[in-house]
């Protein structure tokens, strides 16, 4: 018992732990919007894209998710504009933008390798962080929250039916601009605690778990939240013993997690298919 | 009272195809106006001229004297499309899908009130969805998929309602049901506009009819507008037409001839000397 409670008696665990969560829970609300519309790698490319953003911002000594953010933001109108122009499908679109925008980063960071080490970006560690970039990370997932709480049904709208979305007099482009970034503010956040690499999981895999256990959208969006938060801060928790990366063990927890839910959902799981299926 | 007008509208797409040119009409509420026209005549793309989706490359809609984003903003207008380009598997129940048609109506958290769940029940009772509420919307039938979302045009309650071939699919039960309701609401002084290829419900149910290839052929009412000498203009050769003249009837020297013509599944059925310049009431089954 004593040894469970130990992490908490450090200040900088606690920090990590629910700093940790609450990004997970933000990452697991987009997750689930993304997941729908078939963008998923989306959250890949956009975290991606950042890198030269925080290269930059640090070559010019500037808060880090400032030219994270805008980096990102970039990435994703280049995305749409790109879609839009041309006949390519978004797996492609996808894959050029943020290759583009990783090479030239990873140029940059070549370029000025004082600036700040690659390693940091792409791995993260929530463990390692400063105290101002906390900071900035807590900022961004709590107004990226209460955002996503007063606009998830016109959001959910716009997913569902763009034209109907548009005809009941919703602004649909403003709505599709404030998604993506709030996209690129959570992949700002979430490169902080997982790494870049391990962005994707934290935007994907919360709602994929949670889409195979319901069929109403307000409650896929609990389920993501919660599976996004717990094991957020329990993988930043359980990373104190192991002495492991707490993203990696995050993303672990939430595949784990999808596993068992993939083979024994009650309606779309596995075997409840295959048992559907023989009669 | 005039709530939508075109004003020459005309409609070319990027890839040079011309869809409509040179429309101009008013309607009017109060009334179930029908629209007909050959495949590739341009009736989706006038619906979509009318919601804005198109932008017209000439010409104007207006809608109750207003642009069409202004009264799209105050819920004047609901539209139920040809087909649905929805993801079925999306996680939302029947329910979910006819709340959407309320949003306009809800404060800007969107936290339905008593009303709008009474309009939700009202609107899938009237097309006879009530049964279906709690269903995934993947886990419908085709026809019943068309159903929940003219429920949603209706929860919506819209001044003006358009409908884009709503019978194609559903059986003729769900028609006749469709039909009555179409009329109840033209009742309630709202502005009904149907596309369809059942010629022969057209007399049945409609106030006004407006025929279209690429331009407006004809526009007025039912009795004056819907002969055959303008159908045979929307229509070239292509319906499928018979003449049972007098001899075939009839001993007599009565010199009228029965004139069926079909585009679909319901014939219409024109009686009279020329070939029929009254028309039957009813469309028959054959
Ligand atoms: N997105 C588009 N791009 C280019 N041309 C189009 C597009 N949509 C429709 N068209 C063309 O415009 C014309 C009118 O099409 P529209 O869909 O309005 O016909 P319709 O009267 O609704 O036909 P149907 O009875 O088959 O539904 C057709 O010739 C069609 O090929
Ligand atoms: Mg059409």
């Amino acid at each position: 018992m004593e040894l469970a409670l130990e992490p908490f008696a450090y200040n900088y665990m606690v920090k990590a732990i629910w700093v940790s969560a609450l990004v997970g829970g933000v990452c697991a609300f987009l997750s689930a919007y993304l997941m729908l519309k078939g963008w998923s790698l989306m959250g890949d490319a956009l975290a991606h894209s950042i890198v030269p953003g925080v290269v930059l911002s640090y070559a010019l000594a500037l808060p880090f998710a400032i030219g994270a953010f805008f980096a990102g933001m970039l990435a994703a109108l280049s995305m749409a504009i790109v879609k839009q122009r041309t006949r390519l499908r978004e797996d492609a679109v996808i894959g050029l933008i943020f290759t583009a925008f990783f090479a030239a980063g990873l140029l940059m960071v070549s370029i000025n390798p004082t600036a700040v080490s690659i390693q940091a970006i792409i791995f993260g560690n929530i463990l390692a962080i400063s105290d101002q970039d906390i900071n900035q990370v807590v900022i961004i997932s709590v107004v990226c929250l209460i955002v996503l709480c007063v606009k998830w049904k016109d959001l959910m709208a716009v997913f569902f039916d763009e034209n109907h979305a548009r005809s009941i007099g919703l602004r649909v482009t403003a709505l599709k601009v404030l998604f993506f970034t709030l996209l690129s503010a959570a992949c700002v956040a979430a490169l902080q605690t997982v790494g870049a690499i391990l962005v994707i999981a934290m935007v994907v895999t919360p709602g994929a778990t949670a889409y195979l256990l319901t069929d109403k959208f307000d409650r896929l969006i609990v389920i993501a939240v919660l599976l996004g938060s717990v094991t957020s801060g329990v993988g930043a928790y359980a990373s104190f013993f192991l002495d492991a990366n707490p993203g990696g063990l995050i993303v672990t927890l939430q595949t784990l997690i999808f596993l068992s839910v993939f083979l024994f959902a009650p309606k779309y799981g596995f075997f409840k298919r295959r048992a559907a299926a023989n009669g | 009272m005039n709530i939508i007008e075109l004003n020459n509208v005309g409609v070319t797409y990027p890839n040079g195809q011309v869809a409509l040119e040179g429309v101009n009409a008013t309607l009017r509420t109060g009334t179930i106006c029908g629209l007909v026209g050959v495949n590739g005549a341009g009736k989706s793309t006038l619906f979509k001229a009318i919601m804005g989706f198109v932008k017209p490359t000439v010409g104007k809609v207006s809608i109750a004297g207003q642009e069409v984003r202004q009264a799209l903003k105050k819920n004047l207008v609901s539209y139920v499309p040809q087909t649905e380009e929805v993801d079925w598997n999306f996680p939302v129940l029947v329910e979910d899908v006819v709340m959407m048609g309320r949003y306009g109506h809800m404060g800007f958290m969107r936290r339905p009130a008593r009303a709008d769940h009474q309009a939700v029940d009202n609107a899938l009772e009237r097309v006879d969805m009530g049964a279906y509420k709690k269903r995934q919307i993947g886990e419908l039938s085709g026809g019943q998929r068309k159903r929940v979302f003219v429920a949603r045009a209706l929860a919506q309650g819209g001044q003006i309602i358009l409908l884009d071939e709503p019978f194609t699919g559903v059986d003729i039960k769900t028609e006749e049901s469709l039909v009555a309701l179409f009329r109840s609401l033209a009742r309630e002084d709202r502005l009904i506009l149907v596309s369809t290829h059942n010629l022969g419900s057209v007399p049945n149910f409609c106030d006004d009819v407006m025929l279209i290839n690429q331009s407006l052929l004809a526009h007025g009412p039912v009795e004056t507008t819907f002969t055959q000498s303008n159908l045979a203009k929307a229509f070239g050769g292509i319906l499928r037409h018979h003449q049972l003249v007098g001899a075939d009837l009839h001993d007599d020297e009565d010199r009228r001839s029965v004139t069926v013509l079909t585009d679909d599944e319901r014939p219409l059925v024109l009686y009279g000397e020329e070939g029929g310049q009254k028309i039957t009431k009813h469309g028959t089954e054959e």
